[in-house]
C-alpha cells in the first residue's frame, strides 16, 4: 500500500496528473463546443433572413392589391340613351348601353377631350367594369332612370397604379402609359376628392380577366378547392388502405419488398412526370376533358399517394405491438383490432402526413400545366367538371402578364396561396396536438 | 449431496436434448394438457418435446433462464404465436376435450376462454369502462347496457380495482399507477369470462407492493380460474403457484409441487438455478 | 397475539400460513405443559397410567415438531420471509425444538415414576419435586403466554424465574444428598428422584430459552448467553 503511494508520488511529479490534463484541454473544448453551437444559430438565422426577406417582398408589393381606386362620377340615367322603355323589362335592363352613361358623364366634366383620341383616352380611365356597376345599380332602384346621382366605379388599373404610387407627392407617381392630359385629369380629380381607395372585393369576388382591375382569385381558389377535393377523396382513402394493408396483411417477401421500393421511389418522381402521365392517361386514353379539376385532381392523387402511404406505415408501425397484443388477446379478430384500435392511435400521424401531402398538392404547377389547367378561364368553376384553372397556376399567369397591376395581384394571390398554406400545416399541427392529447 | 457448484457452465451449456421431465406433468384433473410440443422458429428450435398438463383452479409456474421457451410455450397455449410468420407449432394443445390447433377451432373463440395478461400494462387508449367492456362486446356477450355494466363491475371488483377506480370509470386506463393498469388488463381479461388466464410475466414492470396485490389477486382468481404464469422471479413462483414447471433451454426439465421444487428439487438444473447457481 | 403485526401482509395467505405456526406452537406448548404437570403428578402419586399417557403423548409432540418444522421451512422458502416475518419463522424453529427437548425431559421424568412404581414409592423429595414441577411449569406457561401476546417483561420474569429453579434443584439435591447418607438402602431409588430433579431443571432452562425467542422475536435482539442483568440492560435501551 505505501508503496504504491509512493509511486504515485513519484509519478505525478515527473507527468501531470489527469486532472491537470483534462483542466488543459478544457477551454479548447469548450471554444469548439461554441464554435459548434454557432453554425447552428447561423444556419438557422440565415434561413430566418431568407425567410424574412420572402415575406416582406411579396407582402411589400402585394399589400396594394387589396385595395382599389374608384372614380366617383355624377351619373345621368338617361333613358333614351339607354334605351329604356320599361324599366320593370329585366331583358331592356341586361342589353341597355351602360358605357353611354358612363361616357357622357366622362365629357360633361372634361370639355376640353375634343378629338375622337383625346375622347378615347378620356374613355380610358374608367375601366370598361363601370357599366356593370351602373347596371346593377339600377336593377337594385329603378327609381334611378332619369335620374342624376353620383356613383362610385371602378378606375382603369393605370389610374389605379398612378394613384397607389402617388401619395401625397405628384413627383413620386408611376405614369406608366398615361399621357401628360390624362394625368391632368387624373389629377383634377384628385384635387376634387373624386377618387378613393376602397378594400378590393373585385379580387375576391370574380374571375381571372385581362383587365387587372376586374382580375380576381376566386376562379383559381375554387379551381384549386375542387381539385384537392378530388385529391383528399381519392389519395386518402387509398393510401391508408394500401398502407394497412402492406404493414398488417402483406407477406414480407421479395414482391412487398418491391413494392416497398417503388413507393420509396414514387415519392421522389419529379411532378411533372405525373402530369405527363395524367395528360396521356386521363386525357388521352380515356379521353376526359381538359382542362378540369377533375382530372387535376386525379393527377394529384398520383403524386400524393406515395407520400401519404410513407407516413401512414409509419404511423401504423409506431403503434405498440402491445395495444395489438392486448386486442388479440381478448379474442378480437385482425380487423377488429385495426379498426378498433391500430387506426385511431395512428390516425393523427396519418393525417399529419396526409395534410402535408396535400399542402404540397395545393401548390403544384407543373403538372397542372400539363393536362391544361392553365388556360385563360374567366368563369368561376361551379363543379368538378367545369375548367378552371388553379391558385400556383393563375399566380404564373399573372406573373407572366405585362400590366404593371399585376405585380402587386401576383403578389397578393402569393399571400393568399401561403395562408392556405399556413393554414393547412397549422390544422396538421392541430389535428396531431388535439387527437394525441386525448388520453 | 449433489454437486451443483460443477455445474458452473461448461456442464450447464452442454446438450441438454436427451434429458427427460422429472417429477410429475400430470394433473388429476387437468383442464389443458400439451403432449410432446415441439416450436420451431424459422430453422431454430424453441421448445423440444415438452408435456404438461395445467389442472383445474391450479396455478401453474413457469420459470427458467431468459429464452428458456417458457414465454413461447405460454404464447402457444391460446395461440398468440399465430402472428409470427415463422413460427411453426407441432404437438398437441388440448383445452378441455377441444384441440386449440385444430384447423376447424376458431381462434377467436380460443382466446374467449384461455385469456392471456401481459409482461407491460397494456390498457387501452380508452376508459376504464370501455377498457373493460371491450371484450364482452368484441365477443357480444350483452344485449344491453345494463348487463355490460354489470360486466364491467364484476369484473374491477374481482380484480379488486372497484373501490379505486368506481368514481372515474370515465378517466383514461392509461392514468392510472403501473399496478392499477395491470390490474385493470385482469380485469379486461377475466370480463371475458375466461377458463384460463394466461400470464406472461405479470409483474416484472411493477414495484413490489404492486407485484404483491397482483400475487395477492391471483390467489383469489385461482379460486374460479386456471392460471398459468410465466415469471422470472421464482421468488414470485414461490409465493404464488401450486405446481412449478422448470424451463431449460427449450427443455422441461422439472414440473413438481412448488414446496417439493423450492425445498428440495428433484434435478439438480432445477437446484442450481433456484439457488442462484446460473442463470 | 398482539394484532398490530398481524393481518397487515398483502398476502392472506402468508397471513394464515403465520397464524398457523403461532397456533400450532401454542397447541403444541400446551401438550408439553401437560406432559409436565402430568409427570410430576405420576411421580407424586406414583400413577403408572399416567406416567404411560405422557410416554404414549410423546410421540405426537414429536410428530408435532416434524409438522411445524416442515411449515416453516415452506414459509421460508416459499415466502422468503424479512425482518419480523423472519425472526418468527427463526423463533418459531427454535422455540420447537425447545418444546420437544422439554416434552422429551418430561418423559424422562415419567419414566422415572414408572421405574419408582415399580420399585415402590421414593423414600424423599416429593415436595421438592412437586414445588420444583410447579414452578417449571408456571416458567412455560408464561413462556408461552409471553410468546402469543409478545411480551418482553413477562419474557424477563421467565429468564429470572430460571435462577429460581436452579436455586430449587441445589437445596433439593443437598436434602437428597443427606437422606441418602442416612439411608444408604435407598440411594438407587433416591437417584431415581434426583434425575427426574434434573430432568425439571432443564426444563427450566428449556423455557428460559423460549422466552429468550420471544426476545428475540420481538425486539431482535439475541440473548442467548446473558445474564438477567445484561439482558434487563439491553431491553432498557
Amino acid at each position: 500500500m505505501m508503496k504504491n503511494e509512493s509511486n504515485q508520488n513519484t509519478h505525478s511529479a515527473e507527468k501531470p496528473s489527469t486532472i491537470e490534463l483534462v483542466n488543459k484541454n478544457l477551454t479548447k473544448r469548450y471554444r469548439a463546443e461554441k464554435r459548434f453551437k454557432a453554425y447552428g444559430v447561423t444556419a438557422i438565422l440565415f434561413g430566418l433572413a431568407c425567410l424574412v426577406i420572402l415575406f416582406s417582398d411579396i407582402i411589400g408589393k402585394g399589400h396594394s392589391a387589396f385595395l382599389q381606386t374608384y372614380v366617383y362620377l355624377e351619373v345621368n340615367y338617361d333613358a333614351d340613351a339607354l334605351e329604356i322603355t320599361d324599366v320593370t323589362d329585366p331583358q331592356q335592363l341586361a342589353m341597355a348601353d351602360y358605357s353611354a352613361l358612363v361616357k357622357s358623364a366622362l365629357r360633361e366634366q372634361f370639355t376640353d377631350a375634343k378629338s375622337r383620341k383625346q375622347r378615347r383616352n378620356l374613355y380610358g380611365l374608367v375601366s370598361n367594369g363601370a357599366s356593370f356597376t351602373l347596371r346593377e345599380s339600377l336593377e337594385e332602384n329603378p327609381a334611378l332612370l332619369n335620374q342624376t346621382t353620383g356613383v362610385w366605379v371602378l378606375a382603369d388599373d393605370d389610374i389605379d397604379t398612378y394613384y397607389k404610387s402617388r401619395g401625397d407627392n405628384q413627383a413620386d407617381a408611376f405614369i406608366g402609359r398615361l399621357n401628360p392630359q390624362q394625368v391632368a385629369w387624373v389629377e383634377t380629380w384628385i384635387g376634387n376628392q373624386q377618387l378613393k381607395k376602397s378594400f378590393n372585393t373585385t379580387f375576391f369576388t370574380s374571375g381571372d380577366s385581362r383587365e387587372p382591375e376586374q382580375a380576381g382569385i376566386m376562379g383559381a381558389m375554387a379551381g384549386s378547392l375542387f381539385t384537392l377535393l378530388v385529391t383528399i377523396a381519392l389519395s386518402f382513402p387509398i393510401g391508408v388502405a394500401a398502407a394497412v394493408y402492406l404493414e398488417e396483411y402483406a407477406p414480407k417477401n421479395k414482391l412487398t419488398d418491391f413494392i416497398e421500393v417503388n413507393i420509396n421511389n414514387l415519392a421522389a418522381v419529379p411532378s411533372i412526370i405525373f402530369g405527363l402521365l395524367g395528360l396521356a392517361i386521363f386525357i388521352g386514353y380515356f379521353e376526359m376533358h381538359r382542362s378540369i379539376p377533375l382530372v387535376g385532381g386525379l393527377v394529384l392523387s398520383l403524386m400524393t399517394l406515395p407520400t401519404i402511404i410513407i407516413s401512414s406505415r409509419a404511423a401504423i408501425k409506431s403503434v405498440p405491438p402491445s395495444i395489438r397484443d392486448a386486442a388479440l388477446g381478448l379474442g378480437a379478430s385482425k380487423m377488429q383490432v385495426i379498426l378498433h384500435h391500430v387506426l385511431p392511435l395512428a390516425m393523427p400521424g396519418m393525417l399529419t402526413g396526409a395534410i402535408i401531402g396535400f399542402a404540397q398538392a395545393l401548390g403544384e404547377t407543373a403538372p397542372l400545366l400539363m393536362i391544361g389547367m392553365v388556360a385563360f378561364i374567366v368563369d368561376i368553376p361551379g363543379g368538378v367538371s367545369d375548367p378552371a384553372t388553379a391558385l400556383p397556376v393563375q399566380i404564373f399567369l399573372w406573373s407572366d402578364s405585362p400590366e404593371r397591376a399585376f405585380v402587386e395581384r401576383t403578389s397578393a394571390a402569393i399571400m393568399v396561396l401561403l395562408a392556405f398554406l399556413i393554414t393547412m400545416n397549422t390544422a396538421a399541427i392541430w389535428l396531431r396536438k388535439r387527437l394525441e392529447r386525448r388520453w | 449431496m449433489k454437486q451443483v457448484q460443477k455445474e458452473n457452465d461448461p456442464q450447464i451449456s452442454q446438450d441438454v436434448s436427451n434429458l427427460e421431465t422429472v417429477g410429475n406433468i400430470f394433473s388429476d384433473n387437468a383442464k389443458m394438457s400439451m403432449r410432446n410440443v415441439n416450436v420451431f422458429y424459422g430453422e431454430k428450435q424453441a421448445i423440444h418435446d415438452v408435456s404438461l398438463d395445467i389442472g383445474k383452479n391450479e396455478v401453474v409456474a413457469m420459470i427458467g433462464p431468459s429464452g428458456c421457451g417458457k414465454s413461447t410455450f405460454l404464447r402457444c397455449m391460446n395461440r398468440m404465436n399465430d402472428t409470427i410468420d415463422t413460427c411453426r407449432i407441432e404437438g398437441d394443445f388440448k383445452l378441455e376435450a377441444s384441440d386449440i390447433y385444430h384447423p376447424k377451432q376458431d381462434v377467436v373463440a380460443l382466446r374467449a376462454r384461455v385469456g392471456i395478461v401481459f409482461q407491460k400494462p397494456n390498457p387501452f387508449p380508452k376508459s376504464i369502462y370501455d377498457n373493460v367492456a371491450y371484450g364482452p362486446k368484441v365477443h357480444g356477450l350483452v344485449n344491453n347496457k345494463t348487463d355490460l355494466d354489470e360486466i364491467v363491475e364484476v369484473s374491477l371488483r374481482k380484480a379488486g380495482l372497484w373501490e379505486e377506480v368506481k368514481d372515474r370509470l370515465t378517466a383514461p386506463g392509461t392514468g392510472l399507477s403501473g399496478g392499477q393498469q395491470q390490474r385493470l388488463c385482469i380485469a379486461r381479461t377475466i370480463a371475458v369470462g375466461p377458463e384460463v388466464i394466461l400470464m406472461d410475466e405479470p409483474c416484472s414492470a411493477l414495484d413490489p407492493i404492486a407485484t404483491a396485490k397482483i400475487e395477492e389477486l391471483m390467489a383469489e382468481l385461482s379460486q374460479n380460474f386456471t392460471i398459468a404464469i410465466v415469471t422470472h422471479s421464482m421468488q414470485q413462483a414461490a409465493r404464488v403457484s401450486d405446481r412449478t414447471a422448470y424451463f431449460h433451454m427449450g427443455k422441461l426439465i422439472e414440473v413438481n409441487d412448488t414446496k417439493r421444487v423450492f425445498t428440495n428439487p428433484e434435478h439438480e438444473l432445477t437446484e442450481a438455478y433456484i439457488t442462484g447457481r446460473f442463470g | 397475539m398482539d394484532k398490530k403485526f398481524l393481518d397487515r401482509h398483502i398476502s392472506h395467505s402468508f397471513d394464515n400460513e403465520i397464524e398457523t405456526i403461532i397456533t400450532q406452537i401454542l397447541e403444541m406448548g400446551n401438550i408439553v405443559e401437560q406432559q409436565i404437570v402430568d409427570s410430576v403428578k405420576a411421580i407424586i402419586s406414583t400413577n403408572k397410567e399416567l406416567a404411560q399417557k405422557v410416554v404414549q403423548v410423546e410421540d405426537d409432540v414429536d410428530m408435532r415438531e416434524v409438522r411445524l418444522d416442515e411449515l416453516c421451512t415452506e414459509v421460508l422458502a416459499c415466502r422468503q420471509p424479512a425482518a419480523f416475518d423472519l425472526r418468527m419463522v427463526l423463533s418459531a424453529t427454535r422455540i420447537i425444538r425447545d418444546l420437544e427437548r422439554i416434552g422429551d425431559e418430561a418423559q424422562k421424568v415419567a419414566k422415572m415414576a414408572i421405574r419408582l412404581e415399580k420399585k415402590g414409592a421414593a423414600p424423599a423429595g416429593y415436595e421438592e419435586v412437586a414445588h420444583m414441577g410447579g414452578l417449571v411449569q408456571s416458567m412455560l406457561s408464561s413462556a408461552l403466554s409471553a410468546f402469543s401476546q409478545l411480551d418482553v417483561t413477562l419474557a424477563l420474569d421467565v429468564a429470572k424465574a430460571d435462577k429460581k429453579v436452579d436455586r430449587e434443584l441445589k437445596s433439593a439435591m443437598r436434602t437428597i444428598v443427606n437422606y441418602m447418607i442416612d439411608e444408604p438402602k435407598s440411594i438407587k431409588r433416591a437417584m431415581n428422584i434426583l434425575s427426574a430433579l434434573r430432568s425439571l431443571e432443564r426444563m427450566g432452562n428449556h423455557s428460559r430459552n423460549i422466552a429468550e425467542h420471544v426476545i428475540y422475536l420481538v425486539k431482535g435482539l439475541d440473548v442467548r448467553h446473558s445474564s438477567i442483568k445484561e439482558i434487563a440492560s439491553k431491553l432498557a435501551e
